[in-house]
């Protein structure tokens, strides 16, 4: 479960990023991000898995309270958060196995299981027999479920997704939202920023629209809303 | 930290080697050029030193005796000149063999110059060459073989030469030399680490991202850090080891081919066997602690939250 109270973000440049967000997203939600370029939403996922801190306000995520964190303690939240980004951030000199097995050679698992899980979330996110293909290998879509595969190997309670599918044709895009749609299913909360007008309205969730750093709609089972 | 978890670091850290393959290169190579030019510095700055005690220990104390000592005094003198700490040898030469070498160094001109010299009308007097162990220590050896003088009415002791003053000089001059070459090394070896820890800080700098990735997931400072340190440990030994087996090679074959022209000048280089473990445990420790000391430097810059 994540809660934000009155949470403020201002850059050292002086941009407000959120100005007194509030908002509770329950356990096994799925949470549209939306709102123009620069709104804020960023800022927002960055705060959950303490990318950022807020300059003002209280923020926690599965009952830790992120704001106030030691720097000792941040590795241990960041591994019940699994991210994704738009540019997939995956490392090129590894392959699809060595970047997906990474996540859980750093809580020192067990070799033979990270082995095991490893094949597992490979084949859950449809990239059988590509273990031993290198990023550069693969198409935009097979490297977001690479990404995807790193997010959830560890079973996260939180995933937090920046424009996965931000960039990826329509196609493509479609096979993501089902893979993300099954690990929701599965119970992990899902909070995802897009752009994507289409993907929004027909997959219907809750939709929290962010403008100017400020929370101005949020519906349990929302529309995209934006003309663009 | 557990057991399989070192176990990692150790076949990350072997495998980020090859993974980064032209930036460990560019890496080993930077440490293999200033190595190089440091080693070659080193043997220089040790030979000089080598020079300059091989010079120095050519020192010795010439002790003229009077003419006509009888040979007990001789004997009694050769034992108090022996039994002094500083002294390293004596030996007694005779009057007659004072001619010989006179004779020999003279050579050519010799004839002439010593016609009519034999063993009944020899003008020199008996002697003791005298060597130190310590050459500095040759003016006070000098002055207590003359007061040996004082405490003998007889006075036995003509004369005692150790080339006063040009002695003197020559030790401020192997010494300027020693401290010459020690500036140069330990310039050269400070030289060497900013060259080779920037080199690393650049191989590094490009795998920022790589750094930012490990962090999202979840991993510790700690757990980021070893494979990094084991990289720089690895490609500084490899790179140190391959520099002092390429110095000591050349180093064997420099001292084939000066063998012999060195040898009429009555010099000798540094043996192999005692430059080679110095060269190479100082060159190793340097270039392994660089490597380590570089990308350990270089991590923390990216590990700050």
């Amino acid at each position: 479960m994540i809660e934000m109270q009155d949470i403020w973000k201002t850059y050292a440049d002086g941009t407000h990023a959120l100005r007194g967000v509030s908002v509770r997203i329950d356990r096994n939600d799925f949470v549209y991000l939306v709102g123009p370029s620069g709104a804020g939403k960023s800022t927002f996922m960055k705060l959950i898995y303490r990318e950022e801190v807020p300059t003002k306000g209280q923020i926690s995520v599965n009952g830790f309270n992120i704001g106030k964190l030691k720097p000792r303690k941040i590795p241990y939240v960041r591994r019940n958060i699994g991210v994704i980004f738009q540019d997939f951030r995956l490392l090129q000199k590894m392959t699809v196995f060595e970047n997906i097995a990474f996540a859980m050679e750093v809580i020192e698992a067990p070799k033979k299981l990270i082995r095991k899980r490893t094949m597992e979330v490979i084949e859950l996110v449809g990239l059988k027999g590509k273990h031993n293909s290198l990023p550069t290998q693969l198409s935009g879509g097979e490297q977001q479920r690479v990404a995807i595969a790193r997010a959830i190997i560890n079973n996260p309670s939180v995933i937090v997704a920046d424009e996965p599918t931000g960039n990826l044709d329509p196609e493509t895009s479609w096979g993501i939202m089902n893979l993300l749609e099954e690990i929701n299913f599965r119970g992990a909360t899902i909070i995802m920023a897009t752009h994507n007008r289409e993907i929004v309205n027909s997959l219907r969730k809750r939709v929290i629209a962010i403008e100017n750093g400020e929370i101005v709609r949020d519906e349990a089972r929302g529309e995209y809303g934006y003309e663009i | 930290m557990k057991f399989r978890t070192i176990i990692r670091h150790l076949r990350e850290g072997v495998k980020n080697v090859v993974r980064n393959g032209w930036m460990s290169f560019a890496s080993a190579s930077s440490i293999f050029i200033s190595l190089f030019i440091l080693g070659v510095f080193l043997l220089l700055s040790l030979n000089v030193n080598h020079f300059a005690e091989q010079i120095e220990s050519q020192v010795q104390i010439r002790v003229f005796l009077q003419l006509n000592t009888d040979q007990k005094t001789i004997d009694r003198l050769n034992n108090d000149i022996g039994n002094m700490v500083d002294v390293k040898s004596v030996a007694f030469v005779s009057k007659d063999e004072g001619l010989e070498v006179l004779r020999t160094s003279l050579g050519e001109d010799a004839d002439y110059l010593l016609e009519g010299f034999d063993k009944s009308n020899n003008p020199l007097p008996d002697s003791f060459t005298v060597e130190v162990f310590e050459p500095k220590t040759i003016a006070d050896v000098a002055n207590k073989i003359k007061a040996i003088n004082n405490a003998d009415k007889t006075k036995p002791i003509m004369n005692v030469k150790y080339g006063q003053g040009t002695v003197e000089k020559l030790f401020k001059a192997t010494d300027a030399v020693r401290n010459i070459g020690l500036i140069i090394v330990l310039g050269l070896a400070v030289t060497a680490m900013f060259l080779i820890s920037n080199t690393i800080k650049v191989t590094i700098l490009n795998r920022r991202r790589e750094i930012g990735i490990m962090k999202l997931v979840g991993a510790t400072n700690t757990f980021i850090r070893w494979p990094f340190f084991i990289e720089g440990a690895l490609i500084g030994f490899t790179a140190s080891l391959i520099t002092a087996g390429a110095l000591l090679y050349g180093y064997v074959k420099l001292i084939a081919m000066t063998k012999f022209d060195l040898g009429l000048a009555m010099i000798t280089l540094v043996e192999y066997h005692d430059v080679a473990f110095l060269l190479t445990v100082s060159l190793v420790g340097i270039g392994t602690l660089i490597g380590v000391w570089g990308s350990t430097i270089s991590v923390r810059k990216y590990l700050k939250v």
